[in-house]
C-alpha cells in the first residue's frame, strides 16, 4: 500500500526540495512516525512539543479535511493522496522590483 | 543592504512577527511562520509614531482611512489616491428601541467606497504592497465582497487580476467583479476549497494574493474600523462592539486598533468588550466561544449569509480566545433571523445591508435579550456590507404588488384595501370630489 503525499514549498526545504513522495503510512500517525525516520526536520518543523501535528496545519485526503473523516483514527488507503497545507499558508519570495523602502530586496532575494 | 539594516529599518516602522514564537520577518509577502507556521501579523514601533499619530494629524488629515496612514503598513512614499472609508456611524434610536438598547450604533461600511464594503480598506492596503513587491498579477479567494474590491482596485492602479471564487457566488457579486475587466476564476466547491486552492497556486505562481500571502499587510487595514469608530465617538470607546466573523480577522483588528489608540494617548483606557455574530449554517467560531474552546472544529457551510461562509477559519482560534478574554460572546442565528435582522435595520435605520449584515443585527438583538449586552451601554454594530449585493436572500420576502390606474378614486381604494393605516380620513372629502377638483385645475387626467 502506498499514498502519495504532498508538501508546501515552505516545507520542503526540510525534504531536500521534495515536494511529493510516496509513503507507506496507513494513518496520520503513522505519517508522522515516517516523517521522524526520514524526515526528522520536517517533522520538527510540523510537530509541537507533544508530538502531534500543530494546529496550524490542515491535512487533506483526497480534496478532504482530514478532520471531517475521522482524524487520527482515519484510515489511508492505497493511491490516496495526502496534502498538508498550512492554515494561513502562502509565503513565495523573489519578486523583481521594490519601490520604496522600508522593504529590503538583498534579503527578499535570499529567502 | 545587510539583513542587519533591514531590521532596522523596520524596527523603526513596522515588521511582520510571529504571532506565537515572536520570531521576526521584516517585511516580505508571506504570512506564515517558518518555524512554527502560526501566522505573521504586523507588529509596530508605537513609540516612533508617538508625537506624529495624534488627534490633531488625524483631523488634518483626509476624510479616509489615510488619515491613520502612521499606523498603516504602507510603503514609505506611497501615494494614495482612492478616498476609501470613513463611513457613517450612525446613531440607531430606532433600531435600538425595537430590539432593547438605548445607546446604538450602526458603523456602516454598507456604503464604503468603491465597492461598498468594507473589504475596500483591506485591499487598498494590501494592493500598496503588491505594487510594491512588485507583483503584476494579483488575486484572492473571495466570498464575493473581495472579489468585487479587488477586481475594482486593480483595475484602477492597472494590476492584472485573477479572483477566485465558489461556483455558487450570488449573481451579483459575480457581476460586480466581471465588470472591472478582472479574470473571475468559479470553483466548483464551497470557499474553502476555492482558499486551499489559493494557497496551493500563490505556491507556485508569483502572484500577490491579498488574503494568502498578502494577508499580513491585507488585515491590518481592518484596524481603520476601530480607528474610525473611536475618532467618531469623540474619541472615546464604546461599551461594546458587535462584529460578523468570517475568517475571524475583522473583530482582531478592531481590537488591536483600539489597543493601539490607547498605547498612544488618544482616548481612555476602557475594557470593551466584543461580541462575535455568525450564521448557524457557519459558526465554527461562535461554537467554540459557546462551548468555552479555542480549538476550531471545521464545518461544512449552509447558509445564505455567503460572505460569512468560511467553515475552516484562518483567524478562528485567535479570535476566539480574544473574544472569551475581553468578557465577550459569541452567537449565531438562523437563515430566518438573518433575513429578519435585514429588514429590521432597514425598516428602522434606513440602512439596506447584505446576509452578514443581517446575522449581525439579529446577533445583537439575541445578545441584548440575553442581557450580555446591557441597555444603556454604548454598542456599536459593525455592518459590513451592501444589501444590493444580495438581494436573492429577499426573494419572496415581498409579493408583487398589483398595478393601480392612475386615478386618485383607484388609489384611495386600493390604500384602504391594504394599509388603512396611510389613509387621511380626517381630511377627506370624497376621492371622487378631489378627483373632480383636480381634473378642474388641470392637474389629473
Amino acid at each position: 500500500m502506498s499514498v502519495k503525499v504532498t508538501l508546501p514549498t515552505a516545507l520542503a526545504r526540510h525534504t531536500d526540495g521534495q515536494k511529493t513522495f510516496a509513503s507507506e503510512a496507513k494513518n496520520l500517525r503513522g505519517l508522522l512516525a515516517e516523517f521522524d525516520a526520514k524526515f526528522p526536520a520536517l517533522a520538527q518543523n510540523v510537530k509541537d512539543d507533544s508530538g502531534n501535528l500543530r494546529k496550524f496545519i490542515n491535512v487533506y485526503v483526497n480534496d478532504e479535511d482530514i478532520r471531517f473523516l475521522g482524524g487520527d483514527a482515519h484510515q489511508f488507503e492505497d493511491g490516496d493522496e495526502v496534502m498538508l497545507i498550512p492554515s494561513i499558508a502562502g509565503g513565495r519570495c523573489g519578486q523583481r522590483r521594490f519601490l520604496t523602502l522600508p522593504y529590503d530586496e538583498i534579503v527578499l532575494e535570499g529567502c | 543592504m545587510s539583513s542587519a539594516s533591514l531590521e532596522s529599518a523596520c524596527t523603526t516602522v513596522y515588521e511582520l512577527r510571529c504571532n506565537e514564537c515572536g520570531k521576526s520577518f521584516g517585511n516580505r509577502p508571506q504570512s506564515a511562520c517558518d518555524d512554527c507556521l502560526a501566522p505573521l501579523e504586523v507588529k509596530y514601533d508605537l513609540e516612533s509614531v508617538r508625537g506624529r499619530f495624534t488627534r490633531e494629524s488625524i483631523a488634518a488629515g483626509p476624510a479616509n482611512i489615510w488619515r491613520y496612514k502612521e499606523l498603516l503598513p504602507i510603503p514609505a512614499g506611497y501615494q494614495p489616491d482612492l478616498p476609501v472609508g470613513f463611513t457613517p456611524l450612525v446613531r440607531a434610536k430606532r433600531l435600538g428601541k425595537r430590539i432593547g438598547s438605548n445607546n446604538l450604533y450602526v458603523k456602516n461600511d454598507a456604503v464604503c467606497f468603491p465597492t461598498l464594503s468594507f473589504k475596500d480598506r483591506v485591499v487598498s492596503i494590501a494592493l500598496a504592497n503588491a505594487q510594491a513587491f512588485g507583483f503584476d498579477v494579483v488575486g484572492c479567494s473571495s466570498t464575493g465582497n473581495l472579489a468585487n474590491s479587488v477586481a475594482a482596485q486593480a483595475s484602477r492602479l492597472g494590476l492584472k487580476a485573477c479572483i477566485l471564487v465558489p461556483a455558487d457566488l450570488e449573481a451579483a457579486k459575480i457581476l460586480n467583479t466581471q465588470v472591472y475587466g478582472a479574470r473571475l476564476v468559479r470553483i466548483d466547491g464551497n470557499y474553502d476549497h476555492v482558499n486551499r486552492l489559493c494557497t496551493l497556486i500563490a505556491d507556485e505562481y508569483n502572484w500577490g494574493f491579498v488574503n494568502v500571502n498578502l494577508r499580513p499587510y491585507y488585515a491590518e487595514g481592518s484596524k481603520t474600523v476601530g480607528y474610525e469608530i473611536a475618532e467618531q465617538l469623540g474619541w472615546r470607546l464604546p461599551d461594546n462592539v458587535v462584529c460578523p466573523m468570517a475568517g475571524g480577522s475583522l473583530i482582531r483588528k478592531i481590537k488591536k486598533a483600539f489597543d493601539e489608540l490607547v498605547a498612544l494617548g488618544l482616548v481612555e483606557p476602557k475594557h470593551v468588550k466584543f461580541f462575535g455574530a455568525q450564521a448557524t449554517g457557519c459558526s465554527p467560531i461562535s461554537t467554540a466561544v459557546k462551548n468555552g474552546r479555542q480549538e476550531i472544529d471545521p464545518q461544512r457551510p449552509l447558509t445564505i449569509a455567503r460572505s460569512l461562509a468560511i467553515g475552516n477559519p484562518a483567524d478562528g482560534p485567535a479570535a476566539a480566545k480574544m473574544i472569551r478574554a475581553t468578557g465577550g460572546f459569541a452567537e449565531d442565528v438562523s437563515d430566518v433571523e438573518v433575513v429578519a435582522g435585514i429588514q429590521e435595520l432597514a425598516e428602522t435605520e434606513g440602512i439596506f445591508t447584505e446576509t452578514a449584515g443581517g446575522v449581525t443585527t439579529a446577533v445583537t438583538a439575541k445578545l441584548i435579550a440575553q442581557g450580555r449586552i446591557g441597555k444603556d451601554e454604548t454598542t456599536v454594530v459593525c455592518i459590513t456590507g451592501n444589501g444590493l449585493k444580495t438581494t436573492d436572500a429577499l426573494a419572496g420576502c415581498f409579493h408583487q404588488e398589483r398595478a393601480v390606474k392612475p386615478k386618485l378614486a383607484e388609489f384611495d381604494a386600493y390604500l384602504r384595501e391594504t394599509d388603512a393605516s396611510l389613509v387621511n380620513v380626517s381630511s377627506s372629502a370624497s376621492a371622487a370630489a378631489k378627483e373632480e377638483a383636480l381634473v378642474l385645475a388641470g392637474g389629473a387626467r
